[in-house]
């Protein structure tokens, strides 16, 4: 009898406001990469992933979301003197501060000066919001590389993109977490699907295993969730596995991208195949 | 400066009338004075002279703190609106008086089940607001059970002798965290749920639904317990290799 309530609410204006994408001009696709866990390689498949579209002829600007804690720089061995944060700050002009990667893509990378934006502010959200206005009509995709975690800023730039790629491991940790966040985004944001991709894969299926049994335990406890129509769970849609590789070690010790510095090796390939994927599903068209 | 050369009469008044009074004291033009009853003023003009709490005045500032504090330190803050149950009946057949009465009794009730932080507020007639900040999910639907049960079990014996029983509803949200916002929207919120509580029969506490990003172990032996993630074995103890 007194219970707290948890059934089905009305909308409320803010629920709707959630449950609506981002409108953006143009056509430019914005996915956000995210993860729940860190460490699982989402800069180093968000870089080899813009590689690999750029390489089928797509006009793609990756932009480092982890603005605590960005290694978009790391990742891809460039130490710019222009940052995001000098665009926020009004010190550069955006223009400036969109630079080439070895891959042929343009970046936005956070620089290391970000921390004081780590915090969401309304300052913070207003600028990114400015900046992802002036940059989604210019490029075909742009890939939000986000932080780990479900932190405030994580969310925020979830929020910005029309997709979200999360990558996850079959490590338990990973999928717990990666659960986490699923769960969190088809709440908060009223997501109807998740795109998954599973990397360091040591087997064949893992993916396909992984994704089922993700889906399994959404169905069961989002379908009754409060903000869920019943039956209606988040959609995960499996784009693929990268297997385990040691060749993605040496590219990452050696800073460079896999599909520079192995492009024959299994990693490299899969990567080439699940971009072909997200290519046909969230770009709508093959180019090359 | 010569507080005799000023009209605190009037100001002095109204803290008598409050009853705390403050006359000038004796032959004094100490300044602190001044600044006390200023002070006093502010109070008065911050309470709602009924019940004692927050006006409404009040409350809306400490929401607009409160909003700039959680769009700044990411905190979680709940926000309760509640509604005594059926109170007009009580004005209709015990008079205003009564209903007064009530009023205070329950005013007194929501500032004992609350931490000295949070604002609890007389928003208007019968309706009340609490502002909890650094409220996490857990403990904000124990504060308003809290609350409900306190009041339920809480009689209010009448000048006329007679004991009534009145039970609130309550409604509740959080606020976002990662959104910008403003009181407005949030009242609205707590409001809507609010309004649910009434309409699912009273003397009950609806909250918004929380995004909930913690994993139960119930949901975690589903995700690994029955799979085939892990290392499902084989009777020959060797790993099996998902067919693809």
């Amino acid at each position: 009898m007194n219970q707290p309530s948890m059934n089905s609410t009305p909308p409320s204006p803010l629920a709707a406001a959630q449950a609506g994408l981002p409108a953006y001009n143009g056509k430019g696709k914005v996915m956000a990469v995210t993860s729940g866990k860190g460490g699982v390689g989402k800069t180093f498949f968000s870089a080899n992933l813009a590689a690999a579209l750029t390489r089928r002829g797509h006009k793609v600007l990756v932009l480092d979301a982890d603005l605590g804690l960005a290694n978009l720089d790391v990742v891809l061995n460039l130490y710019p003197k222009i940052t995001l944060h000098d665009v926020f700050t009004g010190k550069a002009t955006l223009e400036d501060a969109i630079l080439k990667a070895p891959g042929g893509f343009s970046v936005l990378l956070a620089g290391s000066g970000m921390v004081e934006y780590s915090r969401l502010t309304p300052e913070v959200r207003d600028d990114f919001m400015k900046v992802m206005q002036t940059i989604v009509p210019r490029y075909d995709v742009v890939l939000l590389d986000t932080g780990a975690g479900i932190s405030d800023v994580v969310l925020f730039a979830v929020s910005l993109a029309t997709e979200v790629l999360m990558v996850a491991t079959p490590e338990p940790t990973s999928l717990t977490d990666a659960y986490a966040t699923i769960k969190v985004l088809a709440m908060q944001q009223g997501r109807q699907q998740v795109r998954l991709v599973v990397n360091q894969a040591t087997r064949p299926g893992d993916g396909r295993n992984i994704t089922a049994q993700l889906q399994q335990v959404l169905n069961r406890f989002l379908s009754n969730g409060p903000n869920a129509q019943p039956g209606q769970a988040i959609k995960l849609l499996h784009m693929g596995d990268v297997p385990s590789d040691q060749s993605v070690k040496d590219a990452i010790m050696r800073r460079q991208l896999l599909l520079v510095h192995a492009p024959g090796c299994p990693a490299a390939l899969a990567l080439g195949q699940i971009a072909g994927r997200i290519e046909e599903a969230v770009l709508g068209h093959h180019l090359a | 400066m010569k507080l005799n050369s000023l009209h605190l009469d009037n100001a002095q008044a109204l803290l008598a009338r409050a009853g705390q009074p403050l006359p000038t004291p004796a032959g004094s033009d100490d300044p602190a004075y001044l600044q006390r009853l200023i002070d006093a003023l502010c109070e008065l003009s911050l309470k709602d002279p009924l019940t004692g709490l927050s006006n409404r005045r009040h409350f809306l500032s400490a929401l607009d703190q409160e909003i700039d504090r959680v769009s700044r330190a990411g905190d979680m803050a709940l926000l309760l609106m509640l509604d005594i149950d059926h109170f007009k009946r009580v004005n209709d057949r015990h008079g205003h008086p009564a209903g007064d009465q009530v009023l205070r009794s329950v005013a007194h009730s929501l500032t004992a089940c609350v931490r000295p932080m949070d604002t609890v507020a007389r928003f208007g007639g019968e309706e009340f607001a609490i502002i909890l900040p650094s409220c996490q999910s857990v403990f904000g639907a124990q504060v308003a059970e809290r609350i409900l049960d306190r009041i339920a079990a809480t009689p209010i014996v009448l000048d006329s002798g007679e004991a009534l029983q009145v039970t609130v509803s309550i409604g509740g949200a959080y606020a976002p965290q990662w959104l910008r916002f403003t009181a407005a929207a949030w009242i609205e919120r707590a409001d809507a749920q609010l309004y649910r509580a009434k309409a699912e029969g009273r003397n009950r506490v609806c909250l918004e639904p929380q995004p909930d990003s913690v994993v139960s172990a119930e949901e975690k032996s589903l995700l690994f317990g029955l799979s085939s993630l892990g290392e499902p074995l084989h009777d020959d103890g060797v790993p099996s290799h998902g067919a693809d």
